[in-house]
């Protein structure tokens, strides 16, 4: 069944009836609308902001000379409206549809999240104003953290890491700061190769050696391989669990074992705690450190790529070397010690963390409480195994079994047909689909990770599956030319990435200037 | 659930359709030893809007919100008059539900207005060319050393005493751990630190704020003539963005690299996070950058377009050899920025800044006759030091107990340095008014 074709006949498109071909005296097409870049729209002594005049003082500024012109664009409120609004239009997101990005958990955003961290008492706090005058502020920090320290089992918690690389580089800045307390100077960290690009960069930006562990021919550790490279020198591993090929890690706990035998601790990538969230505690797996991606697993908006959240659990021995700043409670309510003191690192950042995101995740929480975030991560390995179930005579699944919360593919099925993984993805494209997330992980040959989430119906998880059926067949019954040349219907087709590194151009500029460059 | 589609019926269909016969038994790889029974103990169970609502609304009732009393904290985060069309627009679902933009062809919105955003931060800067934002302020001045360690392969940063304390302690952190010098120089109260005479032929990079975190503004270009005689880099943090609206742009004045805390624009205070980094540079040091960045183009149409680019440089790309661990940036709160940016324009901004000083003259002047104030600075943007005859910290206190927040003690930023504990730090910004200066100074007058 081909979408949008119930009861009207078939709407499908011919394979080379680029809609583009209808030219229009714009370049519009209908409510898709080319747009300038704010600067090209501008006018001298526009503005959308009415400010009175400033009242005549005589200026402070020492020795600096005021600025001459910037060269910002000059526009009223409604053009700034409706440049924004047509730009809005130009993007995939969750609200439009289906958004299966493996290893991204593109889930639904409550819009309570958002009407809640908008309270002016949360939005229009300072994070350097009295104490006493942020008590609740500060009490939703601790209600969050003790959230995460049940979910997890976990010591303590250290609030502020702005996203998840940067909860990496805290959780491995511990380790290295516990290993060094004891006297004990190791150098090399364990990382599978399946592991997400964070975790590499990490452990490399700390001074360590970057050791890489192989995968087993079912997705997992190589214990063997694991048992071999483990040795005095070793400071960590770090795991993702489960891990990148959607798959559970199921030697956890003797890798745990291994590891804290040979004196190193485990770093565990809590990307995916999602799949087990409400279900599995990761203290009961033996790790030291982990991360959580609140814009993952407690769904803060992704924003077109940030701003993220990345508390970091801690183990009882890690707990130490929490970096400032941390919400305590204290005998007049709630304090923030600000200064790193005693034996904790440092600082990650200024202030006391992205406190918009602990608002809105804790909402979440709220919402779901312990049996909706049991049913959550239930439902989301359930979708998820749906899929792998639904699609696995027609694609190539690359392991046997059931998955967790993404079903991984490999390109297997597409084999001779001249249709690569990017190929097919950018199909999905044309029939209003994001795609999954493609070439990752890396121990995969044309990797297709899917994660439909727990947030999907049934009814659009069936029609995602006939759609991808529909095109692994269209592709094995040789039309390549429908995939290579696609899309053809998005707001813009393939993109010269190629050119685009070659010869960077980062920043408009006036044209004048471009010509004078040129010339 | 209401955020659950799935129904029992469904579940079943779905479980016979993978052919076992519970959830649970999809998770047959859990060791034995940490599976448990039903939903973890301890915890309250799920909860309607309403309910959800009234629990969030008695936290957020406990906090004391800026705009509800005169309000004159600053250092480095600011209270600004945020137009409504910004959150109107940031919360439309395409920008907000959306992600990275890994697949251009549909992400042209996110890519334009990064394309357009960077544009912003450079010609703010007065720099070449700036990334599509970092987390915040701070951890852009730590990658930013990175950064100069990286281009000068030198390895001794030269840290301001006009550099917000947190910023320093970042980067000290950073310094400490991935295995870098950072040196201090004492806290510039009187803006009169000779930060030339610390750099050596080993010192990748001299951070100086400006606005310093004392208030003072500086010309820099003789200090970027002393760095780059040495061969270091000049890295300018600006963590109140709106001065660049008045002053002198640091690129003018010789400056390698440029951090922001880009907070003013746009975004709430938030209690100190999300905010957003602002990365600016030379075009000749634009593969060293750190973060994301997004490059014009043309699709196989012809037409124009944007994509993320130069991701070589990137941890997906490049793992362990990668110029940072950065994934993501600070999308939306960069999509706030510029949006109100671009509603200002030249003609708005350049009158916000000029309003903002304006008014931190007004309360300047006016808080210098109260007996037992002293203002520090002689320069300034938007905020001043005053050096009080009591501790700051008591001063703030007693002034929250009378409703007004009061600024900022030194001693909240810096510990354990009993001189500096009379000093409070006071900004103003197009949000003040009148009747908060007065409030202000006769709450002072009483108390001091």
């Amino acid at each position: 069944m081909a979408m949008n074709s119930t009861g009207r006949g078939d709407t499908r498109p011919h394979a080379d009836t680029a809609v583009g071909q209808t030219t229009t005296f714009t370049g519009n097409r209908g409510l898709q609308i080319e747009e300038a870049l704010i600067f090209e729209q501008g006018q001298h002594g526009r503005t959308a902001v009415d400010l009175p005049e400033p009242p005549k003082v005589k200026a402070r500024l020492g020795k600096v000379k005021p600025r001459g012109e910037i060269g910002l664009p000059g526009l009223s409120e409604p053009q700034v409206i409706r440049h924004y609004t047509r730009l809005s239009q130009k993007n995939f997101a969750i609200d439009a549809g289906f958004y299966p990005l493996g290893s991204c958990t593109m889930k639904h955003n409550p819009r309570l999240n958002e009407a809640m961290a908008r309270l002016p008492g949360f939005s229009d706090i300072h994070p350097l104003q009295p104490i006493s005058t942020v008590q609740g502020a500060l009490e939703a920090i601790d209600s969050l953290a003790n959230w995460l320290l049940t979910l997890t089992g976990m010591a303590a918690v250290a609030m502020s890491p702005g996203a998840g690389a940067h909860g990496e580089q805290c959780g491995m800045i511990a380790i290295r700061a516990a290993l060094e307390a004891r006297g004990d100077k190791r150098v090399r960290v364990l990382v599978p190769e399946s592991a997400h690009g964070t975790n590499p960069a990490t452990a490399a930006a700390l001074g360590y050696v970057v050791d890489s562990i192989p995968a087993t021919a079912d997705g997992r550790v190589d214990l063997d391989a694991l048992k071999a490279k483990l040795g005095p020198d070793v400071a960590a591993i770090m795991l993702t669990n489960p891990n990148t090929c959607g798959l559970f890690e199921r030697d956890i706990v003797e890798i745990a074992r291994l590891i804290h035998e040979a004196g190193a601790l485990f770093y565990c990538d809590g990307a995916n705690f999602n799949a087990i969230v409400g279900r599995v505690r990761p203290a009961d797996l033996g790790i030291d450190a982990m991360h959580i991606n609140l814009h993952k697993t407690f769904s803060t908006p992704h924003g077109g790529g940030g701003p993220g959240a990345g508390p970091v659990v801690l183990s009882e021995a890690l707990a130490p070397y929490a970096p400032a700043s941390a919400v305590v409670r204290g005998p007049n309510g709630f304090a923030l010690v600000e200064h790193a003191e005693g034996s904790s690192f440092g600082r990650m950042k200024a202030f006391a963390g992205q406190m918009g995101m602990f608002t809105r995740a804790l909402t979440y929480i709220l919402s779901h409480g312990a049996d909706g975030l049991l049913q959550a991560s239930s439902d989301a390995v359930l979708n998820a195994n749906y899929i792998l179930a639904s699609l696995k005579d027609v694609m190539s699944p690359a392991f046997d079994g059931p998955c967790m919360h993404e079903a991984l593919f490999d390109d297997h099925f597409l084999k001779d047909t001249g249709v690569t993984t990017l190929d097919f993805a950018k199909a999905m494209l044309d029939e209003g689909y994001h795609p999954m997330t493609v070439y990752f992980p890396l121990v995969v040959h044309g990797a297709m990770l899917i994660e439909p989430t727990e947030s999907e119906p049934k009814e659009s998880l069936d029609q995602f599956i006939a759609t991808l059926a529909y095109l692994a067949n269209r592709a094995k019954a040789g039309d390549a030319a429908h995939f290579t040349g696609a899309p053809r219907l998005a707001p813009r087709r393939r993109l010269d990435e190629t050119s685009a590194a070659r010869k960077p151009v980062l920043r408009w500029r006036p044209t004048e200037v471009l010509d004078e460059a040129a010339e | 659930m209401r955020y659950l589609p799935l129904t029992q019926d469904d579940r079943r269909g779905m479980l016979a359709q993978i052919g076992v016969g519970s959830v649970d038994a999809l998770f047959e790889d859990v060791p034995k030893s940490a599976r448990r029974s039903g939903p973890i103990e301890g915890l309250p169970f799920h909860e309607g809007e309403l309910g959800v609502e009234r629990q969030m609304k008695a936290l957020a009732g406990k906090n004391l919100p800026a705009g509800s009393v005169p309000f004159f904290c600053g250092a480095g985060a600011y209270r600004h008059h945020v137009p409504a069309a910004v959150d109107h627009l940031i919360q439309r679902g395409e920008f907000l539900t959306s992600y990275t933009p890994y697949q251009p062809e549909v992400s042209q919105g996110t890519l334009q207005y990064l394309f357009e955003f960077q544009t912003q931060v450079a010609l703010l800067t007065g720099m070449e060319v700036a990334n599509a934002s970092m987390y915040d302020g701070s951890t852009g001045c730590g990658e930013a050393v990175m950064m100069a360690n990286r281009v000068t392969r030198r390895s001794r940063a030269v840290l301001s005493g006009g550099l917000h304390p947190h910023y320093a302690e970042v980067t000290r952190t950073q310094a400490r751990w991935t295995n870098f010098t950072a040196v201090d120089a004492p806290a510039d109260v009187e803006g009169s630190e000779d930060l030339a005479a610390l750099i050596d032929d080993q010192t990748s990079c001299v951070v100086v704020q400006n606005p310093s975190v004392f208030g003072y503004v500086k010309d820099l270009s003789a200090l970027a003539e002393a760095c780059h005689a040495k061969g270091a880099l000049l890295i300018v943090v600006v963590t109140e963005v709106v001065s660049l609206g008045l002053l002198t742009p640091p690129g003018e004045m010789g400056a390698d690299i440029v951090v922001a805390e880009g907070q003013s624009i746009g975004n709430a205070l938030n209690f100190g996070g999300p905010y957003v980094g602002l990365f600016a540079t030379r075009e000749k040091y634009m593969r060293q950058m750190p973060g994301r960045l997004c490059g014009e183009t043309l699709d196989a149409d012809g037409r124009r377009g944007w994509v993320l680019t130069l991701s070589t440089r990137e941890q997906h790309i490049r793992r362990e050899k990668a110029t940072s661990n950065i994934c993501t940036n600070s999308g939306l709160c960069a999509l706030a920025f510029t949006i109100h940016l671009s509603l200002l324009g030249e003609t708005g901004f350049t009158r916000l800044a000029a309003l903002n000083h304006a008014t931190a003259v007004t309360l300047a002047d006016r808080l210098a006759k109260i007996s037992g104030v002293t203002v520090v600075n002689d320069s300034f943007f938007n905020e001043i030091t005053l050096r009080l005859n009591k501790d700051a910290a008591q001063v703030v206190e007693e002034l929250a107990s009378r409703n007004i927040l009061g600024g900022v003690p030194v001693s909240r930023l810096i510990s354990g340095r009993p001189e500096l504990s009379n000093l409070l730090l006071v900004a103003a910004t197009e949000t003040t008014t009148p009747e908060h200066i007065d409030a202000l100074a006769a709450a002072l007058e009483d108390i001091l």
